[in-house]
């Protein structure tokens, strides 16, 4: 009878490297283990055994049965991994093919640096504030230390609706709207559209883009306009941008300057895209003036302030490269997906 | 303002280059346009003597010279030139010579016979005949017919004709802000030179001129209105004999960009460029009864000027008259009549301030400004009128020009007193943010003419700009360098916080959402031609018609605010499809302008407003309408629904909706009417949609509230409809929810169907509803009751019935 044991389990393990499919292993169990299988006949017959020989044919015809067992299960672990393999085989794609994509569009390139611009802001805290564009000539030049008949307002071809209602030459207008309505301490940019009557060239539109920023607080130093400004420029163009003031004059500020940063292109050493200056202006800046603090109801004696302004498009046909402004605002779809 | 170096060099002593020069000068404040080498494109051109002339073997109008350069060279030079004659000298351009234009001189034949260079007129050395006085008006440049010795140009054979004639100044080219009217000179710009260089500044001296006579004897000045001119003061030269000024004076005016006349008009433009004040000369015979008379000028008198243009003037202009007649422009041109002559012997003249607002608009309003206007319109110091009259009358004693009368005619409305300012270092220093010691601060306010006592600045007169303190911290921080400025962060000031309010940050997830949907973002320009109206039409009455009119367009297409956003979108579509771009979508948020205000007395509405624009074949109604939807889902606004609107001109009458949230009106989109595209040069099919920011504002929920997950399985059931052809799926949806109460958790049309199984004018619309309950799962006869109240109202409301 043992003889007979090792001989099922013999077969069993023949069967069973045979098998190809899953089903089959069904098959071989009811073969063996089932009720009508090879070992369940040979137990079956144990009751002809001696008492002493019983106990020992038991044990082995276990041994046969979790053997069986234990190698149907693994045989059947085995086949599923390769009908996986085999399917993963067969479900090859080329991922070269072109992709199933849902079409994304984009910002405006100006509008992208506004956004970044602002962003850097933000992060040092200042708000963002905004304005009328059909603006009063008082917040456009009066309040900003610019009466009538100011040179400076030559300089800035501005359009008239009235004599006292024109289209906001600056951001700056919303400067003193803030300063008008809010109490220090003060920390804004003003990005928006502004006008002036220039014909529209490859370098000037009569609608651009600036952003002007202001902070107003006790004990706000020149050196603070400097540290902020370059803290701007390092972020909008690399680490190792340097920047440099030189004195310039504005009405609304004083002291004045115009800020230019070390060339993007060759870093200072003197390119085609700087002109050879190693420096290209980016900035105009200054200390808020003592007139239009008292105009805007500040007392200059106990709070003090910095301003600046940069021309956006400016900025960013410098960024991205783009000689002429007027795409900006032809919007040719196949420009506009570039950025 | 063009500064010649050399000129320069007579206030301030210049050891270091230019180059380095102009750097120093951009670093405080007096930024360097360009710095411009005159004769710098002419080399290798020298004078000779012409020692030999024969005919040209081949051509009648040339001839055959021999040029002596010195040295025992001697040339073959071809010339056609007319004024060619023996033993005179003239500038030859030797062999490899270059002249202005990028012109090079090479070894040539001219018909057969060998030229070994060029002999140059003054037109080919960048000049003209008038820079050279007594040289001829064709022909080649005659050495000495232009005041050179023959003895003393025989020394000069072969050396550089550059140097002789003096076309080798250095000029530096400044752009002067307009808070310095001072640097609009060669004084000014010395001193800020010396400043910047850390140098002595020489002060002109002027030789006391005219020690006889007084000139109340030929002149009376009245001012009318000391307003307009605080100050007039007038001298007098007898005996003038007008000629040509001397070559050192025209050159130094043309470097500096003025045209040289005669010796008196050549003195007054020189003494406005040395000192910043402007002057006149005037023929004192053609002073009607020797009365000067300073007034506002009368509507509708005519003045000739000078460039012998006639000027019809306005009250608003200043004139200098006689008793008679206007003589003068104030600040901007002198009379042709009274000018000065050939023939004139007895001049004015004329050292002034006018009001600076009402020469600059003068100026403007006669389109000529000037050299003089661009200075008056500054605002000058009444203090200058003497040195400068002085120092004109000191170069009519150099150039022999004429006798001066001593004395002055001097009409002073006001004393221009220096300005004290209080000096507070620490406060200059808390200001700038630096530790500058008080001593280095003193010594740049004195460098630039400044007084510093008992803690009180005073500010010279010639310096309005300095009026307050912060002023003077300009002035020394200009000088200390902003440079070298420490930079700091705002450290221990008060905290903010940095953010975008909240319209901000809804309109970047709107652009986002746009994005996501494969928009691009437009910018267009806020003002349009009022031509759009008609293109988009509009009906007469339509108030878009009423649009803000700009009173100094740049052109009719640019003279209007935009009261819609339609046209831009549509412009941008017609801009791509006729440059073969198949298909797009663009965005852009806007401010639209309206004001019902004539004339316009507040500031105007500015409507924000979103619009949405897409063409190409994959776009349909459904398609804009989606992008709009997608904004809605975004931003969680609920309550919303699309009302069919056919009245649009704009639009087409059956693919247009009206887009209402909550109940009101937030903008209109759908396919633009055919006739309104072609007038756009649109393709057939484009849509649009114009959404107004703020109603997307005030509805968005961005503080949305959590619901619990459901617990318990949802039911769905399929149910058709046949309705009429007209109703509207939005209509039977409204019953569909409505009905449906809290049980009905959404509801889809799937399914439109139209054909033959339906009887005509019919259609099938099927829905698939999804119910659930909150606390119980859902059985049979709950969704049958609830169906059966649907199919109720859609049989009483619509009219239509279970398929």
């Amino acid at each position: 009878m043992k003889q007979q044991l090792e001989e099922i389990m013999q077969r069993a393990k023949e069967k069973l490297s045979l098998v190809k499919e899953k089903s089959e292993l069904e098959e071989i169990r009811l073969a063996f283990l089932g009720k009508k299988g090879e070992l369940t006949a040979i137990l079956k017959g144990m009751g002809a055994l001696s008492a002493e020989e019983r106990p020992k044919i038991g044990q082995i015809a276990n041994q046969v049965r979790e053997y069986i067992e234990e190698a149907i299960e693994s045989k059947g672990i085995e086949l599923s991994a390769k009908e996986l393999e085999q399917k993963l085989k067969a479900e090859k794609v080329d991922v070269t093919m072109p992709s199933k994509k849902t079409m994304i569009g984009g910002r405006h390139p100006l509008s992208s640096v506004i956004e970044e611009i602002s962003r850097i802001f933000i992060g040092m805290g200042y708000e963002i504030a905004e304005g009328p564009e059909v603006e009063l000539d008082y917040y456009n030049f009066e309040a900003l230390n610019t009466p009538k008949n100011h040179p400076a307002r030559d300089a800035q071809d501005t359009f008239y609706f009235t004599e006292n209602i024109l289209l906001r030459s600056q951001t700056s207008p919303v400067q003193a709207r803030v300063m008008q309505s809010q109490k220090p301490p003060i920390k804004i940019i003003c990005p928006g559209k502004v006008y002036r009557a220039d014909e529209i060239d490859a370098t000037h539109s009569p609608v651009f883009h600036q952003i002007e920023g202001l902070v107003i607080d006790k004990g706000v130093t020149m050196g603070d306009l400097k540290g902020t400004l370059e803290l701007f420029a390092k972020n909008i163009f690399g680490e190792s941008t340097k920047i440099r003031l030189r004195p310039h004059h504005f009405p609304f500020t004083e002291p004045s300057c115009e800020v230019d940063v070390s060339c993007w292109s060759c870093g200072g050493e003197g390119c085609r895209t700087c002109k050879g200056e190693g420096w290209i202006e980016i900035l105009g800046a200054g200390m808020v003036h003592p007139n239009v603090l008292k105009e805007c109801g500040i007392d200059p004696e106990v709070y003090s302030g910095f301003a600046f302004g940069l021309g956006v498009e400016r900025t960013a046909m410098g960024r991205f490269g783009i000689k002429d402004l007027r795409l900006f605002y032809e919007n040719d779809l196949r420009f506009l997906k570039q950025f | 303002m063009k500064a010649p170096v050399s000129w320069l060099k007579d206030y301030v002593d210049i050891d270091i280059s230019v180059k380095e020069l102009a750097d120093s000068m951009t670093m405080t404040g007096s930024k360097v346009e360009e710095i411009i080498e005159e004769g710098k494109e002419i080399t290798n051109v020298v004078v000779c003597k012409i020692i030999e002339i024969e005919k040209h073997p081949d051509a009648d109008k040339l001839v055959v010279t021999k040029a002596d350069i010195g040295g025992g060279k001697i040339l073959q030079i071809v010339t056609g030139a007319p004024n060619t004659q023996l033993n005179s000298f003239v500038p030859v351009a030797l062999d490899g010579a270059t002249l202005p234009g990028g012109h090079t001189i090479k070894t040539g034949k001219l018909r057969g016979v060998v030229s070994e260079g060029m002999f140059c007129s003054s037109q080919e050395l960048g000049k003209t005949p008038e820079d050279f006085p007594g040289s001829c008006e064709y022909g080649l440049l005659i050495l000495n017919d232009i005041g050179f010795k023959p003895e003393f140009l025989e020394t000069k054979k072969g050396t550089d004709v550059k140097e002789l004639l003096g076309i080798n100044e250095t000029v530096i080219d400044f752009e002067i802000t307009n808070n310095r009217p001072d640097c609009f000179s060669i004084i000014g710009l010395a001193r800020e030179a010396a400043v910047t260089m850390g140098k002595d500044f020489s002060a002109p001296k002027i030789k006391e001129t005219g020690k006889e006579g007084n000139p109340a004897d030929y002149l009376k000045v009245t001012v009318e209105d000391p307003e307009l001119c605080p100050r007039y003061v007038a001298r007098v030269v007898k005996d003038v004999k007008i000629g040509p000024s001397p070559k050192w004076m025209r050159d130094r005016l043309n470097a500096a960009g003025v045209r040289a006349i005669d010796n008196i008009v050549d003195i007054t433009n020189y003494v406005m460029l040395e000192y910043g004040q402007p002057m006149h000369a005037f023929d004192y015979r053609n002073i009607e009864n020797g009365h000067i008379i300073v007034r506002k000028a009368n509507d509708g008198e005519t003045i000739t000027t000078l460039d012998n243009e006639e000027r019809n003037l306005k009250s608003t202009h200043i004139v200098i008259g006689d008793e008679k007649k206007p003589i003068a422009v104030a600040g901007v041109m002198g009379g042709l009549y009274s000018g000065i002559n050939e023939d004139t012997t007895t001049i004015v003249f004329e050292s002034a301030v006018f009001d600076a607002a009402t020469v600059r608009l003068g100026a403007k309003d006669l389109a000529m400004r000037t050299e003089a206007s661009t200075r008056f319109e500054k605002g000058l110091d009444l203090n200058n009128c003497v040195p400068a009259i002085d120092r004109a009358c000191e170069l009519v004693e150099i150039l022999g020009a004429g006798t001066v009368v001593g004395g002055y005619v001097d009409v002073k409305a006001k004393d221009n007193l220096p300005v004290q300012i209080n000096f507070r270092p620490e406060r200059i220093n808390a200001f700038l943010g630096t530790e500058i010691p008080e001593i280095k601060m003193v010594s740049i306010l004195e460098m630039l003419g400044m007084t510093v006592k008992d803690n009180m600045i005073t500010v010279p007169t010639y310096r309005p700009d300095v009026k307050m303190e912060a002023d003077v911290a300009e002035e020394i921080a200009r000088f200390y360098g902003y440079n070298n400025i420490q930079s700091s962060l705002l450290a221990g000031k008060a905290a903010t916080q940095g953010r975008k309010n909240k319209r901000q940050s809804l309109l970047d997830s709107i652009k986002e959402f746009l994005i996501a949907e494969g928009a691009y973002e437009a910018l267009t320009f806020s003002f349009t031609s009022p031509k759009v109206f008609d293109k988009m039409r509009l009906s007469e009455d339509d108030s878009r018609r009423k649009a803000l009119v700009i009173s100094n367009p740049l052109g009719e297409d640019f003279s209007i605010m935009r009261t819609s956003m339609v046209p831009s979108m549509l412009q941008i579509i017609s801009t791509n499809y006729s440059r073969r771009v198949e298909e797009g979508r663009i965005f852009e948020v806007a401010y639209t302008y309206h004001s019902d205000e004539k004339p316009l007395k507040n500031i105007p509405e500015h409507r924000e407003t979103l619009v949405i624009g897409a063409f190409g074949k994959s776009e349909d109604f459904f398609t804009i309408k989606g992008m709009a939807e997608e904004i809605l889902i975004g931003l969680k606004i609920r309550s919303y629904e699309f009302v069919p609107f056919e009245e649009s001109p704009v639009y087409h009458p059956g693919r247009c909706a009206k887009l209402m949230i909550n109940g009101t009106e937030a903008g209109i989109l759908g396919e633009i009417h055919p006739l309104t595209a072609e007038n756009f040069e649109c393709p057939e099919r484009c849509y649009v949609a114009e959404i107004l920011v703020d109603k997307l504002v005030e509805n968005a929920v961005t503080m949305p509230s959590f619901k619990e997950l459901p617990k318990y399985p949802a039911v769905t059931r399929d149910l058709a409809v046949i309705v009429n052809k007209d109703v509207l799926s939005g209509d039977i949806e409204k019953i569909i929810k409505q009905r449906g109460g809290n049980l009905l958790e959404s509801c889809g049309l799937f399914d439109v169907y139209e054909g033959s199984q339906m009887a005509e004018g019919m259609k099938s619309m099927a829905y698939s509803l999804v119910f659930r309950a909150e606390d119980r799962t859902l059985n049979d006869e709950d969704i049958q009751k609830i169906i059966d109240k649907i199919l109720h109202g859609i049989r009483t409301q619509l009219g239509g019935e279970l398929r």
